[in-house]
């Protein structure tokens, strides 16, 4: 998954280049009218990121984020997405729907962008992928569907000599 | 300083499904017309190739291939107290941009309009007293009828190849079509879609309950198909990829499938891209235009003189250029003066999500116009009377798509992450379908578009404003439909459903539909309309202006079947105005 958010972080997205970043920005938005914030997603992991450091630093007695036990990921990871954590100089809200966002683009997007390795996402769930054609399965209603996903490259097996 | 080029007979602003109609039809009669169309050239092999086109993340997530809000945004408020602030990443709706316009990503639903829905001032009044009619309401008869229309909706389902079944044929009522629709001179080029598992309930339980139902028509196509200008189609693959989306397959009507093989071999057209249009120019008595302003990719202005300019965007940009080029009056809304502008109208979205115990919907396996339809709750098909609102919607299971990033369905009070999220999507992702209703929304006095004064484009240009907001008419019709969706999802079959209404002020962050209408409206009073019944500027006769942007108000359907059909109406008048140009209707 820090592969995909890498990449896009790299990219175009990463820095909101096709998004109308204009001033001004207003201090109260309201709701209604979406994105306001002039932070692009670099900047957001950069500052959100290093305010999380900051508090795991001083909540935890010196212990960074990673090396929290599962039970304290979660229970921090909740309190961001609630808004009751409160991050120093940063909206923990924001940076929990930002990577939360991140995430599940990189669990369900097609392989090519470095998520979604083995096509895991698309294997929970029982999403074919990109076969682009399922007369077959409309033809049968109310089956169960039982070929393998196709990415944009196709499948792993087509490349090590399976059978597909 | 801006360089100015020879004198064409057409300019076309934009080409998407008007302008590539437009040009091909009038460069077939030996006219010299170019095309300016801002974004850049796209076809079917280049762009939406197979090995690229079925791409989530890069269309439907980052939104590749529409209009980027840097180049172009809008502001947006709720109402006339607040301040408007740029969309700066687009949710609600989504401009296309470049050739084929957004009829290159959308989902091909093709309707007619009820003949109700072209007199539903005077309908409504007539029927059940002018005490029906919203607050503040801006509702017109439009200047053109069903009937006026009729074979103009044809010709434009014989270029779409549109697939369907009809219910009305000359007043012969056929069932398992849509029973309610106006008299149709003929069926449907192409027979309707297959359609999956959920839709085959949805049938059963509606058709119980002493409904219509009908499989909705489609641009889709259920067969190979050749069009009535040449162009060949395919037949779709259900692959689940059409909105937001170019077609691999040449399936789904667009102007790339339908239109542009035959247009560029017309000798006498040439189309200019990444060229966008600033400005339609005006003789000094204001009342001719003698071409439009544009600036090509290296930045250079041009002016572009012609004979005739059609205004051929999106609606909502239709209007800007008007406003921009001082075509028409704008409208105030604090006067009720003006008429550039008013009458902005959108749709409403409302239904019951059904959760089912068992079941393989196989979501996957769709198209953009997959569904069956009823339209027993559309126009006036129901007694309003006990209800106190006008309008309607079209009530439709479907399945669009089974795109994992945005569809990954849990039931209600699932944790959005975690092992218990895990669990649950992976449970629920087939056993989910849902019954939704596309309703119509009226004009309002305080519905409008105009010019923001703050923000800009890259041009220097003011951005335009849109100030909008459901009202209750529209707050009450919308639920009564959810409600009905709600019925029927149980009925269906399902253990679990969760309605849907209109809550809170209107958002522009989660996706609704690009169904924004009116702000240049056609009318029979230059004091309250733009455009004459032929879409021609009641200031500016040589200026003719298509699209979405002529509704009056917006039906409880989508609008690009009736833009197709007021295309061809017009395209007869131009044919007739070139003979001897002037005003085609004396204000």
């Amino acid at each position: 998954m820090t592969f995909f958010i890498d990449r896009q972080l790299t990219g175009p997205y990463g820095g909101y280049d096709w998004l109308y970043m204009q001033g001004p920005f207003s201090a109260n938005p309201l709701p209604s009218q979406g994105l306001q914030s002039p932070l692009v997603p670099r900047q957001q992991y950069r500052q959100g990121l290093a305010a999380l450091a900051s508090y795991c630093k001083t909540t935890f007695a010196g212990r960074g984020f990673a090396e929290l036990s599962a039970d304290e990921q979660d229970k921090l990871l909740t309190g961001l997405e609630k808004g009751e954590v409160k991050l120093p100089n940063f909206d923990s809200r924001m940076l929990f729907q930002l990577v939360y966002a991140n995430t599940m683009e990189g669990f369900f997007a097609d392989p090519i962008y470095g998520g979604n390795r083995d096509m895991v996402g698309w294997k929970l769930v029982g999403f074919p992928g990109t076969r682009y054609d399922y007369r077959d399965v409309i033809a049968k209603p109310n089956q169960v569907y039982t070929l393998p996903p196709v990415g944009l490259q196709g499948r792993p097996a087509w490349t090590v000599g399976e059978k597909p | 300083m801006s360089r100015r080029l020879p004198s064409k007979d057409v300019v076309i602003v934009g080409l998407g499904w008007t302008g590539s109609i437009m040009a091909y039809e009038l460069a077939k009669t030996g006219l010299d017309v170019v095309a300016i169309e801002r974004g850049p050239w796209r076809d079917t092999a280049s762009d939406f190739n197979i090995g690229t086109a079925p791409d989530e993340l890069r269309y439907a997530i980052r939104q590749d291939m529409f209009l980027r809000p840097k180049q172009e945004s809008i502001t947006m408020r709720n109402n006339l107290s607040q301040t408007a602030l740029p969309i700066r990443k687009w949710g609600s709706f989504l401009p296309g941009n470049g050739v084929g316009g957004a009829g290159v990503h959308w989902n091909g639903q093709t309707w007619r309009f009820l003949p109700d829905d072209f007199r539903i001032r005077s309908h409504m009044t007539e029927k059940y007293g002018a005490a029906i009619m919203p607050e503040n309401n801006l509702i017109q008869d439009w200047p053109v009828s069903y009937a006026d229309l009729e074979p103009h909706y044809d010709r434009f389902e014989r270029v779409a190849g549109i697939s369907g079944k009809a219910g009305n044929i000359n007043g012969k009522i056929i069932p398992g079509g849509n029973t309610w629709e106006g008299a149709r001179s003929r069926d449907y080029p192409t027979p309707p879609l297959r359609q999956g598992y959920a839709q085959d309930l949805f049938t059963k339980a509606a058709t119980d309950r002493g409904l219509h139902p009908f499989p909705r028509p489609s641009a889709n196509l259920s067969t190979a198909y050749t069009n009535t200008y040449g162009c060949r189609m395919g037949p779709c693959t259900y692959c689940g990829f059409c909105e937001w989306f170019g077609c691999a397959n040449y399936s789904k009507a667009s102007p790339q499938t339908c239109v542009l093989p035959v247009l560029v071999r017309e000798k006498t057209f040439e189309a200019r891209t990444n060229c966008e249009v600033t400005k339609v120019n005006l003789a000094t008595d204001g009342k001719t235009a003698t071409g439009v302003m544009y600036v090509d990719e290296q930045g250079q202005e041009w002016e572009q003189p012609a004979d005739l300019v059609l205004v051929c965007a999106f609606s909502l940009f239709n209007v800007r250029l008007l406003l921009l080029s001082g075509i028409g009056k704008p409208y105030d809304p604090n006067t009720g003066e003006g008429v550039v502008g008013k009458n902005y109208a959108y749709q409403t979205g409302t239904g019951s999500t059904a959760y089912f115990e068992d079941a393989k919907f196989n979501p996957f396996a769709a198209a953009g116009s997959l569904g069956v339809a009823l339209d027993d709750f559309n126009s006036d098909n129901f007694d309003h009377g006990p209800l106190g609102f006008v309008g309607g919607a079209s009530i439709t299971c479907a399945y669009t798509n089974g795109r994992p990033i945005s569809y990954h369905p849990t039931p209600p009070g699932t944790p959005t992450w975690g092992s218990a999220w895990k669990k649950a999507v992976k449970e629920t992702y087939q056993r989910v379908t849902s019954v939704g209703a596309q309703g119509s929304v009226m004009s309002y006095r305080g519905n409008y578009l105009d010019l923001d004064p703050t923000y800009k484009d890259p041009l220097g240009r003011p951005l335009m404003r849109m100030t909008f907001d459901y009202k209750d008419n529209e707050r009450k019709m919308s639920g009564f439909m959810a409600d009905r969706c709600d019925e029927i999802a149980k009925a269906m079959g399902a253990k679990q459903t969760v309605v849907k209404k209109l809550v809170g002020p209107w958002s522009v962050v989660p996706y609704q539909t690009t169904h924004n209408t009116g702000g240049a409206i056609m009318g029979s009073d230059p004091k309250t309309s733009v455009l004459n019944r032929y879409l021609q500027s009641w200031d500016v006769s040589n200026v003719f202006v298509m699209g979405a942007s002529a509704f009056p108000q917006n039906a409880g359907y989508n609008p690009t079947g009736t833009v197709g059909a007021l295309t061809y109406w017009a395209l007869d008048a131009i044919k007739t105005y070139l003979k001897a140009p002037g005003p085609l209707v004396q204000a």
